[in-house]
């Protein structure tokens, strides 16, 4: 790929407008919770579209093509089974609890709700985990862009680790949140082109269907069996697996996405984020598991646009080589600056959350407690340089050691799987009690963590011994979806039982934390089209639709 | 709010617009037929002017 001048203008151009915003809000960070919490003063469509693209990590961008390339239409429920019901739901149901307790942090959520150990439990893991796989995109990017284009790996990451380190310091979560949303908008417009020129080229929407295999062209056709899918699962481990633990896991615990909603400016905004979000959500499967589709479909077709990788297709290439073949100089500038904008602004979020909850559930908590805000407002600016440090040195981890940072995503994945038993209890039962929260998490970890010790998968590697394979899964994808099923069974029946056999938290110290003991919110108030329930039904029958349009 | 997030967004997408647009009209690059820098330069010029126009908007109102 030959980049020219041209595009270097255009790249250049947004290193400048994301510096200049963090410097025009530099005046505003005068205490720690306009630093970490953005004031609490966004507005719902700014903090909606930030909701979004917090999740738009460029490795997500190159991996939704990739999979679209891979497993073809049925990539799609990721998002019209996964992402939407859960968006729905925590904009709905959870929004209430998170927003209206004023906790500071899905940790500190929990710190009020049941007791110290949960939150250390979930903050230490959160904290972790953040920084790492921070670190983890970054280097996929960085190779990414050696590869392609020829440049420095080094270089690509310092200099984007500086980058995102300048805007956070000088204008903290409302920094990043502005970014976010800008590189949505430079999502939509730098891949938009590749959808239709490839549709251009393939013959449109019957042109690639003549092209691909059947399958692909179909999310739950083939989904009554494993072997009858490209994704080799069948329904009900993925509905249950992928729909309901995994995706209600990440979108209505992970403070990454929730931090953006908790920094809205009222109630109802907060609400209103994920819904605002899910409308765009919905629509994104056909700018970015498309283009992989056709990228296969070119491919069968003797226009080679995956390279060979031994038996198959490198299908992580799908989106550069279509960008690299429909995009001349200029418009490759807007494009490359879209991979960019998503590779920074992803780790910008993850350092913004990393430094709340450093700052206020583990620093403010258990280290010096009783210091002046002022204080905490400079340990959160540090914190900023300290995080972006440690996301570098794993960037080199990963670089160096491929091996361990997979088993450490795979550590990762057990803590992440039970975690929604947990908050679905804490929110909806009142008997829920700390102890029973924080066993059920230990168990439903352990749980995630034996499962995958018990089985195996046809034709795959392991990252770790086996204790005994007790039942061969078809796919990667079907084990760790039933790794997650069994997880979540395990923290809800855990929680349960510890819950009962121990003393429950006094009426007077849930107010606002569960259902029952928080009064409803009004959105009477609000003109009928921007109540939360309104919204969530719309997006759910949308939804649906398309389900059934691709079935 | 300190600062209008429409303002970067659209100062930011004019400014590509523009340079999209120049530049496809003084060297067209045909992609399938079609002079895509000039076409989507246009595009976002007029995504960027509308999100100026909307934040001058508020502006007055406020």
């Amino acid at each position: 790929m030959h980049v020219s001048g041209i595009d270097i203008l255009i790249l250049g151009l947004y290193g400048v407008m994301v510096l200049g915003i963090g410097f025009a809000l530099r005046g505003r960070m005068q205490d720690s919770a306009e630093f970490l919490l953005a004031g609490r003063s966004i507005p719902a469509w700014t903090a909606g579209l930030a909701f979004l693209s917090a999740n738009l990590g460029a490795q997500e961008m190159i991996g939704m093509a990739a999979s679209g390339a891979k497993y073809g239409i049925a990539t799609s429920h990721f998002y019209w089974v996964g992402a939407i019901p859960a968006m729905v739901f925590v904009g709905v149901f959870m929004m209430p609890f998170y927003y209206g307790s004023r906790a500071r942090s899905v940790p500190e959520y929990l710190k009020l709700r049941f007791d110290e150990k949960t939150r250390a439990f979930n903050a230490l893991t959160f904290a972790v985990m953040t920084v790492f796989s921070s670190g983890i995109s970054m280097y996929a990017m960085g190779a990414l862009l050696a590869l392609l284009l020829g440049w420095n790996i080094h270089a690509c990451i310092i200099v984007s680790a500086v980058i995102v380190l300048c805007y956070i310091a000088l204008g903290g979560l409302t920094s990043a949140i502005y970014n976010e949303v800008l590189q949505f908008f430079l999502i939509v417009f730098g891949f938009a082109p590749i959808v239709y020129l490839g549709l251009r080229e393939i013959g449109g929407w019957d042109g690639l269907r003549a092209r691909v295999p059947p399958a692909y062209m179909h999310s739950w056709t083939g989904m009554g069996s494993a072997a009858t899918n490209p994704l080799g699962v069948e329904w009900f481990g993925m509905l249950m697996g992928l729909g309901f633990v995994l995706s209600f896991g990440y979108w209505c615990t992970d403070f990454l996405v929730v931090q953006r909603a908790m920094a809205a400016d009222s109630m109802n905004a907060a609400r209103r984020t994920p819904l605002i979000a899910a409308f765009p959500k919905m629509f994104f499967p056909f700018l970015v598991i498309v283009p992989g589709i056709i990228a296969l479909g070119l491919t069968m077709n003797g226009v080679p646009i995956l390279p060979q990788s031994g038996s198959g297709y490198d299908y992580n290439m799908a989106l550069p080589m279509m960008m690299a073949r429909y995009y001349p100089a200029g418009l490759l500038g807007l494009g490359l600056t879209a991979l960019l904008a998503s590779f920074m602004s992803g780790m910008a979020g993850n350092v913004t959350a990393f430094n709340t909850v450093w700052t206020y559930d583990l620093y403010q908590s258990y280290i010096r407690p009783g210091q002046t805000d002022g204080h905490y407002l400079r340990v959160g600016r540090l914190t900023t340089v300290a995080g972006t440090a440690i996301s570098v040195g794993a960037a080199y981890m990963a670089m160096r050691f491929n091996n361990i940072m997979d088993m450490l995503q795979l550590v990762f994945s057990f803590v992440n799987a039970p975690l929604f038993a947990t908050f679905l209890l804490g929110m909806f039962w009142r008997r829920t009690t700390g102890h029973g929260a924080f066993w059920g998490l230990v168990s439903g970890t352990g749980a995630a963590a034996l499962h995958y010790e018990l089985t195996a998968t046809a034709g795959g590697g392991s990252l770790l011994g086996k204790l005994a394979v007790l039942r061969v899964y078809p796919s990667d994808m079907a084990q760790n979806f039933w790794g997650a099923i069994w997880a979540w069974t395990a923290c809800f029946v855990v929680t349960i039982g510890v819950s009962l056999l121990t003393a429950p938290k006094p009426d007077a110290d849930l107010q606002g934390l569960v259902v029952g003991s928080t009064p409803p919110v009004s959105d009477r108030a609000l003109a009928w089209y921007l109540r939360p329930a309104v919204l969530g039904v719309f997006v759910l029958l949308c939804t649906a639709v398309l389900n059934v349009i691709f079935w | 709010m300190g600062l209008d997030l429409r303002l970067p967004i659209g100062l930011l997408f004019l400014s590509y617009g523009v340079i999209l647009t120049g530049y496809g009209a003084l060297k067209p690059l045909d992609v399938l037929g079609i002079n895509v820098n000039l076409i989507w330069g246009v595009v976002l010029a007029a995504f960027g002017a509308g999100m100026l126009l909307l934040a001058r908007r508020s502006r007055r109102t406020r």
